[in-house]
């Protein structure tokens, strides 16, 4: 694919405990549909990012299943509540079998 | 939609269930569409509102990348549907402990149709709700 694939995220560096934080994903990718044609009129094949997760301190928060009818630079806003410091991982699959990664510290207190 | 003999059979198999689904649904709902949703919710029956809600646009001027969000109290997974798409799935979402059960995407939308979500709420029952959204200029690189 074109490009680097570049993850970005937004988290609140600080939180108090149990206060619920929204978090901000983003990543730059093509997320071709398999649905287009290059100029010969062959089928560009499919290649998106079909799962995202974000797990703090090691259990999961929320994942996510995409088609490809998830836009391109797929982006997801989500909330959660904090319970303690830790560490928030997110993680994205691509068709091709690449794993992407980020994580993010949130401090209480 | 193209009503298929074999969606027509469904249909008429289905008279008890259909009963349920007001007719926004049953005009919309194709094949692949029923299919989608059966795969969600095993089969199981979803039922309108429910606190489910839908944060979409009425009219997008761009259906590469239209903004819309879910939101339903006690839900722990939530499927996003688009009737108008080459295939109708969009996303699902896995609502663990501590998520809030609510998230914003963007979507890519062909042209002017429904997007639906049915929600897998904690106590095991299915809500399910739509928007329509019209869109100016279509999605799917045409």
């Amino acid at each position: 694919m074109a490009g680097k694939v570049k993850p970005r995220v937004k988290v609140p560096k600080k939180a108090a405990a149990g206060e619920v934080i929204t978090i901000k994903t983003l990543i730059s990718h093509d997320m071709e549909s398999g649905q287009r044609k290059d100029k010969e009129g062959n089928l560009i094949p499919r290649q998106i990012i079909n799962r995202f997760t974000a797990a703090f301190n090691g259990e999961e928060v929320i994942a996510v299943d995409l088609e490809p009818a998830v836009s391109s630079n797929p982006y997801f806003e989500f909330s959660m509540t904090v319970p303690e410091s830790g560490t928030i991982s997110f993680t994205w699959v691509d068709d091709d079998g690449s794993v992407y990664e980020d994580e993010k510290k949130i401090t209480v207190g | 939609m193209n009503l298929t003999r074999r969606s027509a059979f469904k249909v008429a198999g289905g008279v008890a269930s259909v009963a349920l689904v007001p007719v926004a649904f049953s005009r919309v709902a194709s094949a692949a569409m029923e299919d989608a949703i059966a795969a969600f919710t095993g089969g199981a029956e979803a039922t309108d509102g429910g606190g489910l809600t839908i944060t979409a646009p009425e009219i997008a001027e761009n259906g590469n990348t239209v903004p819309i969000g879910v939101s339903a109290e006690g839900a722990t997974d939530i499927l996003i549907l688009a009737d108008g798409n080459p295939s109708p799935g969009v996303a699902t979402f896995h609502f663990d402990k501590l998520a809030a059960p609510e998230a914003s995407t963007r979507i890519r939308l062909a042209k002017t149709q429904n997007v639906i979500a049915v929600a897998r709420m904690s106590d095991g029952s299915y809500v399910r709700a739509a928007s329509e959204v019209k869109v100016t200029i279509g999605g799917c690189g045409g």
